[in-house]
């Protein structure tokens, strides 16, 4: 199934990705491409098979509950490009 | 000195015939000379890695320290090293310190191992060709027009130039194998779970695994080693003990049975490839162990399956670049939309982007069960074709890739002649096995890797083998021209 560059301008969306107006073609073209490469996936019956999530058939490790991470926030805060009084900065989102 | 083995450095440290501080200038001096050519190195640690020599020297001077104490080596850029630029090849992550330090890199830092710096790669470890870095490509040292594979390309170029005795590097579908492969060096996969993930930025986090990039698979094992064991700080981590590699390596190949997938075999793989694999399989042969043939149904659907799963996950992992907490933020945003879809737009470079949005297509709402659900049934099947192949041999060999070293911008304008590269590696991957590349020959003067595939935990097998061809043949020693001066 190809797709459009309608599609794009939507999955685009969806990812919070900017695309300019050139590139929303060729991404177009790509990805309809990797789909083609996807979907001989169809070839087989796969009804009945179990997905398989993990390679190991894992399932999650508990652990105690209890205090293991220390407050880091200025350290952490480092790399962030705008804070204020360990607040991290983002325009207004309300008026 | 730069072609000598772990242990004869290992040695004339302990023997303080020449102190970590010497060697740690010779290799960060063959950097700054050698590398001008490669670009495989980011960044350099040089004052700091000066300091953990001294160290290990005042270990070895108490008579203490291991086969790595004072050894030298690169990482790959994707693990955190508190301190030290850790930018995963994008502009994303241009400008970002870790706060903390990745496990591995920490393990081979207790060991004695001394980091001279961080190696390049393809932006967020996607690509086969290392051309996707922010930093500019990486040049194969057996021939500067050709790639040296990825996205471990940094680590493989840099290994294979004798900047470093050993690199880290990590494979989400070939990506220690397949630059081992098209730059002549070693490179192990271990087992899913068996080297830890904490501190390595994510792609796909169930099929991204850290392994050793050595010239020998006896280096490899040394590095594998220390790498090796449970993280209770990755969920995901195996807590299982970890066999003796050492000890292992030596064992005879007399009647160790390698199976050889017929589906590897065929015309999608070029003939004088194929033709130095058969030979190296030949070695394998008149050293004891048996051959036969096995097969693997659905392998041909693994790269289809992976194109699914691996964008699937990387769009999650990566929707946490927001251009707030960490990493790139663009220009005067006008409200946050704007800053969350311009920061990932002009932070992200094309084949990431083209990933996210192929993960978010394929997990959108009424796709999920067409593409992704589908992908991890393929994926079952893959995985049980190869534990039914393990009933019957030890090992799996084949080409690790499907040609040698391929031109600089032969295949970025097609991604998915791209994928194809990695079309007998990303299997492992999917079945979460241990892989290995060895050097086996050449063609057009370029190296070819021979690939063994082993089972579950069964690392100690694979560099065995390893090991014992690389005892009969000498195509892990040979030196690109241009590298080969003190």
């Amino acid at each position: 199934m190809p797709i459009q560059s309608e599609d794009v301008l939507k999955i685009a969306h969806l990812a919070r990705l900017a695309v300019s107006d050139e590139q929303v073609k060729s991404y177009a073209s790509d990805l309809s491409s990797i789909m083609n490469l996807v979907e001989q996936m169809n070839e087989i019956d796969t009804s009945g098979v179990e997905p398989m999530a993990h390679p190991l058939d894992q399932s999650q490790r508990l652990r105690v509950d209890e205090v293991t991470e220390h407050n880091q926030r200025e350290l952490l805060q480092e790399n962030a490009v705008d804070t204020e009084d360990g607040l991290f900065l983002v325009p207004r989102v309300i008026d | 000195m730069y072609n000598k083995s772990l242990r004869q450095l290992s040695d004339s440290l302990q023997k303080k015939e020449l102190s970590s501080v010497e060697l740690t200038q010779y290799f960060l001096a063959r950097i700054k000379r050698l590398d001008t050519s490669l670009n495989s190195v980011i960044t350099l640690n040089e004052s700091a890695a000066l300091v953990a020599a001294e160290q290990a020297d005042k270990q070895l001077q108490n008579g203490l320290g291991g086969l790595l104490t004072g050894i030298p080596l690169l990482h790959k850029d994707i693990f955190c090293t508190e301190g030290l630029r850790t930018s995963s090849g994008s502009k994303m992550l241009d400008n970002f310190i870790a706060p903390y330090t990745a496990t591995t890199v920490q393990q081979l830092q207790q060991s004695g191992a001394v980091m001279l710096g961080k190696t390049n790669m393809d932006e967020f470890a996607m690509g086969s060709s290392n051309e996707t870095s922010f930093y500019g490509g990486v040049k194969n040292p057996w021939d500067l027009q050709r790639v040296p594979g990825g996205s471990s390309g940094g680590s493989a170029a840099a290994v294979a130039a004798r900047l470093a005795p050993l690199a880290s590097g990590t494979d989400t579908g070939g990506s220690i194998r397949q630059p081992a492969a098209f730059c002549g060096i070693t490179g192990i996969k271990p087992t899913y779970g068996r080297v830890s993930r904490y501190g390595m930025i994510a792609f796909a986090s169930s099929l991204d695994q850290a392994g050793a990039m050595a010239k020998s698979s006896e280096d490899a094992a040394i590095m594998l080693q220390a790498m090796s064991g449970f993280d209770p700080k990755d969920s995901t981590s195996v807590d299982r003990p970890v066999d003796d590699l050492l000890q292992n390596i030596g064992r005879s190949l007399k009647g160790v049975r390698v199976g050889l997938p017929k589906e590897f075999f065929t015309e999608g793989l070029d003939s004088d490839v194929c033709e130095k694999v058969t030979e190296a399989i030949d070695v394998l042969k008149s050293a004891g162990a048996i051959i036969k043939e096995i097969s693997l149904p659905n392998i041909n659907l693994s790269v289809p399956a992976y194109y699914v799963v691996a964008p699937a996950e990387c769009s999650a992992n990566l929707s946490r670049f927001d251009g707030v907490r960490y990493g790139y933020r663009c220009d005067e945003p006008k409200d946050l939309e704007d800053l969350y879809k311009r920061s990932r737009g002009e932070g992200f470079g094309d084949e990431v982007k083209r990933r996210i949005m192929m993960g978010a297509y394929v997990l959108s709402a009424g796709y999920y069960d067409a593409y992704y659900k589908k992908a991890q049934q393929v994926r079952r099947l893959i995985q049980q074709d190869f534990v039914k192949a393990f009933e019957e041999v030890d090992i799996i060999a084949s080409a690790t890739a499907p040609s040698v070293a391929f031109k600089a911008g032969e295949k970025t304008d097609d991604p998915v002649s791209m994928y194809l590269s990695d079309i007998f590696t990303i299997g492992v991957n999917l079945a979460g096995l241990p892989g290995m590349s060895v050097p086996c020959g050449f063609v057009d003067q370029m190296p070819v890797g021979l690939q063994l595939i082993g089972n579950y935990f069964d690392e100690s097998r694979l560099l065995n083998v390893g090991h014992q061809y690389q005892q009969m043949t000498n195509w892990h020693d040979m030196i690109p021209t241009g590298f080969g001066q003190e």
